[in-house]
């Protein structure tokens, strides 16, 4: 096997400041797009436990349509079809004024996708919630909306902490489908280096690498996250 | 048949196993017995090396019991056992369950097995039940079938460990009988049980065991009219006034 | 708003279905594959002396914490070099597909196996059975017949997943129909066309795998 190792790309202008871009892009795209699929996510799922016919069946379509299509083809789908089906105009905006269009569909696609995911955890973790804990909020006279907000939400946001973990892991590693669209995040500025010096595994390496340390930065920071909301005593959490 | 010698076992910190010593002759019956918790079923799991232990000796037959390896699998395969929780497989029928470890350890032809099977079921009362799944029998059926699996390897002793604790009342009959009779052909048993009475009537020998130590290990009559430790006599005051 | 031109589709209907036979058929190779791998890996990294676990448990997280794209990048980079000859986008996508899903099956297999009772290999080994046989008789049956569900929604997944060869333009269905898209022009028709089939496809899949569910859970 014959190849020219030289490590020293990697730290060398202007690869350095391509890996540091893409790890700063990749960081704001997961990001974003995770603000996006919790609030999206919270919604969708807490609308599947409602009483209401329609709102839980919108709901459930959504998550059906959501995870029966690939996540590379949502991308396309939303980078190149949604913009021709909308009015004229606002299609145009989506492609010339919009700036960084190709950043902003990403967070979309990633965003709306990963809603449903969320959206079926959250409805686990509400419904995995002994009905005693709802009938005691309503005869302490709360409204629908207060069970939610103070009873439910508190507890299934709590059990759920694991999956979510895994989920916001997921959307880092999802956000590198990007590259497809023409997002320069982590993995795409790897490929570009090697397209630049053929140097594919020092740049694939660094990628990998870095990956590894959002993934552990992220395990570290929801474990915290975990620790501060475990509840003394309850069961089915590790040592409470 | 079955020798113990300073059995000593771990858990971390935790000595669960005290330099137990008893042995079980050939023909020979013996129950053992103890609060729960006592580590009795720990002893006889390390009879045919389910459970390791650290220190001490265990033969059985003359054969040492090791902690792995080919002569363990084969004296295993010497030695009947009976679980607490039956531990039939339950993907399997009746007669594939019997039939399992005579034809892959024993290489008994099908037929051959098949026979035996037959044999073992029509003697526990299930032949009728040979092509059900366990999950279709009660607990004490299960149970008969799970002595005729252990039956069918020609076993040289039988242990039982609390075979008929898991069951309903009115099944434990069904189980002890089955039990009694394969005592009187002269079987070599060791048999972990609160049973009181199966013990008064079948077993030869008691070992009572407390906090992980023999205390008393006498024939039954003495166990019972003389017990001579305290706590002897208190497990069996509780045990006999239910 | 443009209007709808479907003929691009009808017309390209049989290069379409070539690129939906080869996702179809990565997706059956991989998954083959990886529950084979994803077994030895979960039943070594349960009873195999150290470090045997700890390097399995390495791979499989490392595995996990890494963008499937850059794995099959890697690998695209990889088997030529490895081979010292250059090799089809196929083969390497095959290879990257099957070691990256093993991760995922056998973390499935891993918990399914520590689901079937305990006692249940105990009894096995008391019969004389040995711990291959153990596992092949009792444990393994048990455990298959219980992850059936989950093994097969990774499947779904998987099928989804293998779209992304197109980054290394290996001809599936997603990439074929990127072709035809920038070739006809008619991007809308195109990409809703196979969403649809995507759609159709995965919703059925998880449709049968809940109707499974509910029949093994009887």
């Amino acid at each position: 096997m014959n190849y020219n190792w030289n490590w020293g790309i990697l730290f060398r202008e202007p690869y350095l400041g391509f890996l540091i871009t893409g790890v700063i892009t990749t960081i704001q795209l997961a990001l974003i797009a995770w603000v996006v699929a919790f609030v999206l996510g919270s919604v969708l799922g807490v609308m599947r436990t409602l009483p209401s016919r329609i709102a839980s069946s919108i709901a459930a379509v959504y998550v059906e349509v959501f995870r029966g299509i690939p996540l590379l083809v949502w991308f396309f789908l939303w980078f190149f079809v949604v913009p021709e089906l909308l009015p004229r105009e606002w299609g145009r905006w989506l492609k010339r004024d919009l700036p960084d269009p190709e950043f902003w569909t990403a967070v979309v696609a990633l965003g709306l996708y990963t809603a449903c995911r969320v959206a079926e955890q959250v409805r686990a973790g509400i419904q995995a919630i002994p009905r005693g804990q709802t009938m005691a909020g309503q005869a302490g006279g709360l409204s629908q909306a207060q069970i939610y907000r103070y009873i439910l939400l508190p507890l299934a946001y709590r059990r759920i902490v694991p999956v979510l973990t895994s989920e916001f892991m997921t959307i880092f590693k999802n956000s590198s489908l990007a590259l497809t669209i023409g997002v320069l995040e982590l993995t795409a500025q790897a490929r570009q280096i090697e397209s630049f010096t053929f140097q594919g595994f020092e740049a694939f390496t660094a990628a990998t690498v870095l990956y590894l340390v959002i993934t552990l930065t992220v395990t570290v920071i929801m474990r915290q996250v975990e620790a501060r909301t475990r509840i003394p005593g309850l069961l089915g959490q590790k040592g409470g | 048949m079955i020798e113990m010698h300073e059995v000593d076992k771990w858990y971390g910190t935790h000595n669960v196993l005290k330099r137990c010593t008893t042995h079980v002759a050939k023909g020979e019956v013996v129950v053992v017995c103890g609060p729960s918790g006592s580590g009795k079923s720990t002893l006889i799991k390390t009879v045919n090396g389910l459970e390791p232990f650290q220190g001490g000796r265990i033969t059985v037959d003359g054969q040492a019991v090791t902690t792995s390896g080919r002569d363990l699998t084969r004296l295993r395969a010497r030695i009947g056992m009976v679980f607490q929780s039956f531990e039939l497989y339950p993907h399997m029928t009746v007669l594939d369950n019997v039939c399992l470890a005579q034809t892959v350890v024993l290489k008994r032809p099908r037929s051959e097995a098949e026979a035996k099977t037959e044999a073992l079921l029509r003697r526990v009362g299930m032949i009728d039940h040979a092509r059900k799944h366990p999950g279709q029998l009660s607990g004490g059926q299960q149970q008969r079938v799970a002595i005729a699996r252990a039956l069918a390897m020609d076993p040289i002793a039988m242990l039982f460990d609390e075979p008929t604790s898991a069951l309903d009342p009115e099944m434990i009959n069904e189980v002890l009988d089955v039990m009694t009779e394969l005592a009187l052909e002269g079987m070599t048993m060791m048999v972990v049980t609160h049973e009181m009475g199966f013990a008064r009537r079948v077993a030869h020998r008691v070992v009572f065991m407390d906090d992980g130590q023999i205390v008393e290990d006498r024939s039954k009559d003495a166990f019972f009219d003389h017990p001579e430790t305290d706590r002897a006599q208190l497990f069996l005051s509780k045990i006999l006034h239910h | 708003m443009t209007e709808f031109d479907w003929t691009a589709v009808t017309n390209n209907l049989p290069f379409l279905m070539q690129g939906l036979f080869l996702t179809f058929q990565l997706t059956i190779l991989a998954m083959v594959g990886g529950i084979l791998l994803g077994t030895v890996l979960a039943i070594l990294r349960l009873s195999a002396p150290a470090p045997v676990p700890q390097l399995i448990a390495g791979y499989v997280n490392g595995l996990r914490a890494m963008p499937l794209i850059l794995v099959i990048f890697w690998f695209y980079l990889l088997v030529p070099l490895a081979l010292g000859r250059p090799v089809g986008a196929f083969p390497s996508a095959l290879i990257a597909f099957t070691l990256f899903e093993a991760a995922y099956y056998s973390e499935i297999i891993r918990a399914g196996i520590q689901g079937v009772a305990r006692g249940q290999l105990q009894a096995a080994l008391a019969s004389g059975l040995s711990y291959a046989q153990a596992m092949r008789y009792i444990v393994l049956p048990q455990a298959f017949r219980a992850m059936l569900p989950i093994l097969l929604t990774q499947s779904i997944i998987l099928f989804q997943d293998t779209s992304l060869v197109y980054v290394v333009g290996l001809r599936d269905f997603l990439t074929a129909a990127n072709i035809v898209a920038s070739r006809d022009q008619r991007p809308v028709e195109m990409y809703l066309f196979i969403a649809a089939v995507y759609l159709v496809l995965c919703a059925g899949g998880s449709f049968a795998v809940r109707r499974l569910q509910r029949r093994l859970a009887r």
